[in-house]
């Protein structure tokens, strides 16, 4: 049997339905590819590129002034500028998230539909977002200290950084402390 | 090796055990972690990188000495593979395609049934997913909430009290779950009424993807329908929101078979029977058109037009004959062409039940 829209041989056989009734299709196998599956855009349209959202939502209400403004703006933990996070859609570190994040709460809300998170909390959580980030400095200090190979500097970094992370009170604990 | 031992099992995913297994293949769930006081992966130094695999690859440890997790889990260095071996843990969907392609220092911990899989490095530092054969969102909630609690026992993630979990990209923070449900769905495509439900998914924010995640084609008519949201709703919500539609789409597809062989049975017939007669006699074939062949075989087994058939063995041959696999199986890389050939011989030596009514042997 010859595929219906083209002369190669029908090698796949397709039951279509029109008005809910089935219509027989006779095709070859690239005929019945570009049939079955759908258009590109609208593969596309499936899951929103983080680059697209980003662009669309970002030229809202700003003017190129400010735009490119913005997008010199940069971390001072991990220095990705916000050019770079609309370039890439990944942010540099978790200071991002506070540093930008009058930008980014729009896209958020864009995403999800919501800001604020109501799901799980680890037991272990760093207190806030400063203590994050005095995470991350001291790693850097610490290893800026070995390049200068201050290494007392940097064993009293390495412990400080172990006495954060080990002190971090469970939410469980904090919950004692307050009955 | 390690890995050639997996090559020849089949994994948890693809047992076609479970509830609701003729339509729903597996049942998924990942988190999201990062280190608190490192970078995101992207910002992060080489020697960044080693460190945070030594943390976590110790963490691990840990848990194995402690008999927390099974001491017989896998742990392999993904930088140190060769691609083949990378690309079959893709195959496996044990790793991602973004893991598997990156560059440096990364890892992925392997439980040794592959109920579990932890990606070190990936997008995130810590990526880990359950998987469960069937439906069964529910038990994988409960025991990825319970390897996340071990995990993080000893090690500190990067949270905020406002925003939850923290992660490079944007579309993961909050809860940094992602819920997906892997579905065969033939007949809506042959009705052709799969666009249609998908741009319903779509509309409650649920994404549709293809058999390997995101941009991915549907080969085999394989979905994977998973929640975009992870801000602002508990897990258990979103895993109740992903849970509540798959038996609509189960409805849909078994009205879809209905109609097919009530209204044009013996085209049905037919399109299973020369999918199965092609697939036990071919000489080469492309992975995309075995594919094509044994969705049709499979919905055949379920609705009980091939009877010599069952679904394990055909969910075996969906992974067994994709490229690293069928590279693996045959104990040495193999050029498209030679591929093509190895899948038909592979395929006839496993669809002939009885060897010498093998038609092309003789």
């Amino acid at each position: 049997m010859k595929c219906q829209r083209c002369d190669r041989q029908a090698t796949f056989h397709i039951t279509d339905l029109i008005d809910g009734k089935p219509n027989e299709l006779h095709l070859c196998e690239e005929c019945a590819q570009s049939f079955l599956s759908p258009a590109e855009e609208e593969t596309a349209e499936v899951m929103p590129a983080m680059a697209g959202l980003l662009a669309q939502h970002l030229a809202v209400g700003e003017t190129a002034d400010d735009l490119a403004r913005l997008d010199q703006r940069t971390c001072p933990i991990c220095g990705i500028s916000f050019l770079e996070f609309r370039k890439q859609g990944r942010l540099g570190c978790p200071h991002d998230y506070v540093y930008f994040a009058d930008e980014l709460e729009p896209l958020l809300m864009n995403i999800h539909d919501q800001v604020h998170h109501i799901g799980k909390v680890p037991k272990r959580c760093p207190q806030g977002a400063d203590q994050q980030t005095q995470l991350i400095r001291m790693r850097r200090e610490m290893k800026e200290a070995i390049a200068k190979e201050n290494y007392e500097l940097a064993s009293e970094l390495r412990d400080q950084i172990k006495e954060i992370n080990s002190s971090s009170p469970s939410s469980e604990t904090s919950e004692d402390v307050s009955q | 090796m390690e890995l050639d031992d997996l090559a020849k099992s089949c994994g948890e995913w693809l047992k076609g055990s479970g509830p609701e297994s003729d339509i729903v293949i597996s049942s998924r769930i990942r988190l999201a972690r990062n280190l608190a006081d490192f970078p995101f992966i992207s910002r992060t130094t080489e020697a960044d990188r080693a460190e945070i695999e030594k943390i976590l690859h110790g963490r691990i440890d840990e848990l194995r000495a402690a008999g927390d997790v099974s001491a017989d889990t896998y742990y392999i260095n993904v930088g140190e593979l060769e691609e083949v071996d990378r690309q079959f843990l893709v195959e496996r969907q044990l790793i991602s395609r973004e893991h598997a392609e990156s560059e440096g220092v990364r890892a992925v911990v392997i439980d040794h049934d592959e109920r579990y899989s932890v990606m070190i490095n990936e997008e995130d530092h810590l990526r880990f997913q359950v998987m469960q054969s069937g439906l069964s969102l529910d038990t994988a909630w409960q025991r990825i909430d319970q390897l996340d609690d071990m995990i993080e026992e000893k090690l500190t993630y990067a949270f905020s009290d406002k925003l939850g979990y923290l992660t490079a990209c944007p579309t993961n923070v909050g809860t940094g779950v992602r819920v997906s449900v892997m579905l065969h769905l033939p007949a809506l495509v042959i009705t052709r009424q799969i666009e249609k439900v998908f741009r319903s998914l779509q509309k409650i924010n649920l994404a549709v993807r293809g058999l390997y995640g995101e941009g991915s084609t549907a080969m085999g008519d394989f979905y994977q329908v998973s929640n975009q949201i992870t801000l602002g709703q508990t897990e258990e919500e979103l895993t109740k929101k992903v849970a509540d539609v798959v038996p609509v789409l189960i409805d849909y597809e078994r009205q879809a078979r209905e109609f097919l062989v009530r209204e044009s049975h013996e085209t049905l017939h037919d399109r299973v029977s020369r999918a199965f007669g092609i697939l036990r006699t071919a000489q080469t074939i492309s992975s995309e058109e075995t594919m094509h062949l044994l969705s049709s075989v499979r919905m055949g087994i379920n609705l009980g037009l091939i009877a010599e058939l069952e679904i394990p063995t055909i969910n075996k041959l969906f992974i067994h004959t994709q490229p690293a696999h069928l590279q693996k199986l045959a104990g040495g890389e193999l050029e498209s062409t030679d591929r093509n050939i190895e899948r038909a011989t592979y395929l006839r030596r496993h669809l002939n039940i009885d060897k010498s009514s093998d038609p092309t042997q003789n």
